[in-house]
């Protein structure tokens, strides 16, 4: 290990050499200790639950064709009892939005209706009694909607209700100690007339994944008439495949006027959750290969340009090994060489990806890297280059002493 | 002699198999990322209506006060109450001036067999179709006379009009949305220019061609909401007049204003209108107005996805690191031919003559990797959809200048890295390579 100063007199004859492995390593490290961070938070938020239970659920959206507004709730009532008694259906609920649909209405939530700044914005549900049990959702405190409390309004009339059932995450931003229930919020902007807290579930996100009130909802039990809105469907266990095929076809039989959207119209949740999180995924995986990509390079590189060293220095091996170096201390030497210029690439790299990390931070508001990616990926890149230098410095080991004797 | 080094450059990249694919594979994989996020940001920023994207404004008015636009830098509201839109059409101060609005009205087909459906459908006023330059296939569009009339009439897509009526001209025939028949008076043709300008804030720039226009007067008297944005700073709640009257924001409002003093005019306009507006006492406070071309409006409105531009980052990032690959393996490869180098120079090459030789085997090298990058491009261009939306994945597509680029790029990038190893070989002494063999 006591190479150090003969190696670092010969890495002064190689210069450019060392320079080229060093700066390849700096920028390989600023790279991938960014993408990993990058790929890190969108795999954390593609796995956040929405609170539903989501593998048996499936969601038609439904848009109604020339009939009038007003008739709306009647034609709903009608289909949502002939798909509940559809073999293979656990319930049905119809809704204006969900999540992960990535549109649906919000409003802000106050505790004082005078006050100018809101609490919280919250998305708005606009539900039946059987939202919850359809969507799986569990209930922590307080009851669900009765059907006599649901009312078919009008939404360009539409009044806050006097009951709505609230997410834990917005009680608990209104409300302290879990004293929500039964306390009175306000929902919009001009003096809204008061709304009862009746029940609280654990967990319902809004429609928007990519918000700061993602795990803020109200749900306000209306029938709207509106002539879009989605059929959540829960299928009995193993039974969604079939249930996808019947339940639109058992729609049109029963009224023809309705579209069902070519792209949106008929999803099981897997294919929504896909959907919603289709970039997130897209960019983890592009960034996941040219993370592997850079490292193989980085790793070939190395291997080219120890292999081109050693190359060079036969004769001088010989020499050493002539004059009673172990074939341990030539191993030792090409690793140890490598190791010094993966530190200096290391710590070079270390200050360009805090400069690239600040920038992305500054240009396309991210987060800060966190320290211990870089921790990683400095290791990793360490541990490459020494796997790398290994075969080219194994081959130097085995150079006979003999070649001392011999000439280029 | 060029063809002869080439020939030396082709031999030489079977020389060493092993650092010559190495590179040939650096390249090639670092050019085909770079090319693809290309294509990507090329397809997203490209300019929808370059002949006229500098004569057509999109007026902003503040009808929201500072305590909403607060949150927003100040910045008015991206879309228009109807209030202000009706001021501006009355006031006809612009050359031409159309107020639209998404409608998710459904198309019933004649043939009562089949289901109806819906296409991109939008409300709007007669002077779109020259403001924006839309083609017809058949007829033209509605006369300002039909917009005053308020009339039931309606230009469709050619796709919408192989459709219904198998690429017949329908021209005078009736179209059915919702329960409502109009009249056909144009079918436009292939009209679709990407980002979809006229309305950023529905479609998010990128969307399926726009099929059916009906006029604004006429969607209003039949009370058809639209499926676009709706934004109110105070709730508004009594019904459809209720809602026109309100300061809710629903409406894309665009002028044609052909040169720099109409531009300036307007604007004085706008802001007068404002000003007017703050001394009826409707604004409590001072006019907030803008006015973007329609450049300055996707850029604005950031219709690039962020997505875009940092893996065309990420893609250069990666092509540098391939570059430094790249100059260190031809210094190696290069420095490993130093005897030959001083072999040649004793036999009296000039210095000129070897820089010649290893940049054109250097130009061999990267336009193998360049070979191999187009190939590759193909491939990333199927993994396009992976990462954006449909919509944005099938406006990215390799064509005979992304081809020709790749190519360039390759060639240019690896002769530049073999720069320093050439140098480098070029200082080969001869007389102390042909000593030490």
């Amino acid at each position: 290990m006591l190479q150090i100063k003969p190696i670092l007199a010969a890495l002064k004859r190689h210069k450019a050499g060392t320079i080229l492995i060093v700066l390849q390593i700096a920028l390989t490290l600023a790279i991938v200790c960014n993408a990993m961070f990058i790929i890190n938070q969108r795999v954390a938020r593609m796995s956040r639950p929405t609170g539903m239970d989501e593998s048996n659920l499936l969601v038609i959206q439904n848009h109604w064709v020339g009939v009038n507004t007003q008739a709306i709730p009647t034609l709903t009532h009608a289909d949502l009892l002939t798909l509940r008694q559809l073999p293979g259906v656990e319930d049905a609920t119809r809704i204006n939005a969900y999540p992960l649909s990535e549109n649906g209405s919000f409003e802000g939530i106050r505790l004082d209706p005078n006050m100018k700044p809101r609490i919280s914005l919250a998305a708005e549900y606009f539900v039946d009694d059987h939202a919850l049990p359809t969507m799986g959702v569990q209930l922590v405190a307080g009851r669900n909607f009765r059907a006599d409390e649901i009312h078919a309004i009008d939404p360009q009339v539409a009044r806050p209700p006097s009951e709505v059932i609230i997410t834990k995450a917005l009680a608990d931003k209104l409300y302290s100690n879990g004293t929500a229930l039964g306390k009175p919020i306000y929902i919009g902007n001009d003096n809204p007339p008061p709304s009862t807290i009746i029940g609280i579930v654990g967990q319902l996100q809004a429609p928007f994944p990519n918000t700061n009130f993602v795990d803020c909802a109200v749900l306000l039990p209306s029938l709207l008439e509106d002539n879009d809105g989605s059929y959540l469907i829960r299928s009995k266990p193993d039974q969604l495949a079939i249930i996808a095929k019947e339940a639109p076809a058992t729609l049109l039989k029963l009224n023809r006027m309705r579209v069902f959207s070519s792209e949106h119209g008929i999803r099981t949740f897997d294919v929504v959750r896909i959907e919603a999180y289709k970039s997130d995924r897209g960019i983890a995986i592009v960034l996941g290969s040219i993370c592997v990509v850079l490292l193989i390079i980085t790793g070939a590189g190395i291997v080219g340009l120890t292999s081109f060293w050693v190359g060079q220095r036969r004769k001088q091996i010989g020499v050493r090994r002539a004059l009673g170096a172990t074939r341990g201390d030539i191993l030792t030497y090409f690793l140890t060489e490598n190791f010094l210029i993966s530190l200096l690439g290391l710590l070079i790299g270390t200050v360009l990806a805090i400069c690239l990390s600040e920038w992305l931070v500054i240009r396309f508001e991210m987060q800060r890297l966190s320290i211990l990616y870089l921790l990683t990926s400095s290791v990793v890149l360490l541990l490459l280059g020494q796997a790398a230098t290994l075969n080219p410095a194994l081959r130097a080991s085995r150079v006979p002493p003999v070649e001392a004797t011999r000439s280029v | 002699m060029f063809a002869y080094y080439l020939r030396l450059g082709l031999h030489s990249l079977r020389r060493n198999p092993l650092l010559t694919s190495l590179m040939v594979v650096a390249i090639g994989f670092g050019v085909a990322a770079s090319m693809t996020t290309y294509a990507v940001l090329r397809a997203t920023s490209n300019n929808p209506i370059p002949q006229k994207s500098s004569q057509l404004f999109t007026p902003q008015i503040d009808n929201a006060g500072p305590s909403v636009t607060g949150d927003d830098n100040g910045e008015p509201p991206d879309l228009m109450s109807y209030i202000d839109a009706m001021a501006l059409m009355q006031a006809h101060r612009a050359k031409r001036q159309t107020a639209m609005y998404p409608i998710g009205v459904s198309i019933i087909p004649p043939d009562a067999s089949r289901l109806p459906f819906q296409e991109t459908s939008y409300a709007t006023y007669a002077d779109t179709f020259s403001m924006f330059d839309i083609p017809f296939l058949y007829g033209a569009g509605w006369s300002a006379q039909e917009d005053q009339a308020r009339a039931a009439v309606a230009v469709i897509g050619r796709a919408l009009n192989d459709k219904l009526f198998q690429g017949a001209n329908s021209v005078g025939r009736d179209i059915v949305l919702d329960n409502h028949s109009y009249r056909i008076v144009g079918v436009m043709n292939n009209w679709n220019p990407q980002p979809m300008f006229y309305d950023v804030r529905t479609a998010g720039g990128f969307g399926d061609p726009t099929q059916v226009f009906i006029p604004f007067t006429h969607a209003v008297d039949l009370e058809i909401p639209t499926i676009g944005a709706n934004m109110c700073a105070t709730s508004s709640n009594g019904g459809w007049n209720t809602w026109l009257r309100s300061d809710c924001v629903w409406i894309n409002y665009w002028v044609e204003l052909p040169d720099n003093a109409s531009v300036a005019a307007y604007h004085d306009y706008l802001y007068s209108y404002a000003a007017q507006q703050q001394h009826a006492g409707r604004f409590q406070w001072a006019p907030n107005i803008r006015l973007r071309n329609v450049m300055q409006w996707l850029d604005y409105k950031q219709v690039v996805p962020p997505e875009s531009k940092i893996s065309l980052l990420v893609s250069l990032g990666f092509l540098l690191i391939c570059l430094v690959n790249t100059v260190g393996l031809l210094l190696a490869k290069f420095m490993r031919r130093a005897p030959e180098i001083g072999v040649r120079r004793a036999l009296g090459a000039s210095r000129n003559a070897i820089y010649v030789q290893f940049l054109i085997e250097a130009g061999t090298v990267g336009l193998a990797g360049g070979l191999l990058g187009v190939v590759m491009t193909g491939v990333g261009m199927l993994g396009i959809s992976l990462v954006f939306e449909p919509q944005i994945a099938r406006l990215a597509t390799v064509d005979t200048s992304l081809v020709g680029l790749t190519l360039c790029v390759a060639v240019l990038a690896t002769v530049m890295a073999a720069f320093y190893p050439t140098w480098r070989a070029a200082q080969v002494q001869p007389a102390w390579q042909l000593k030490s063999s």
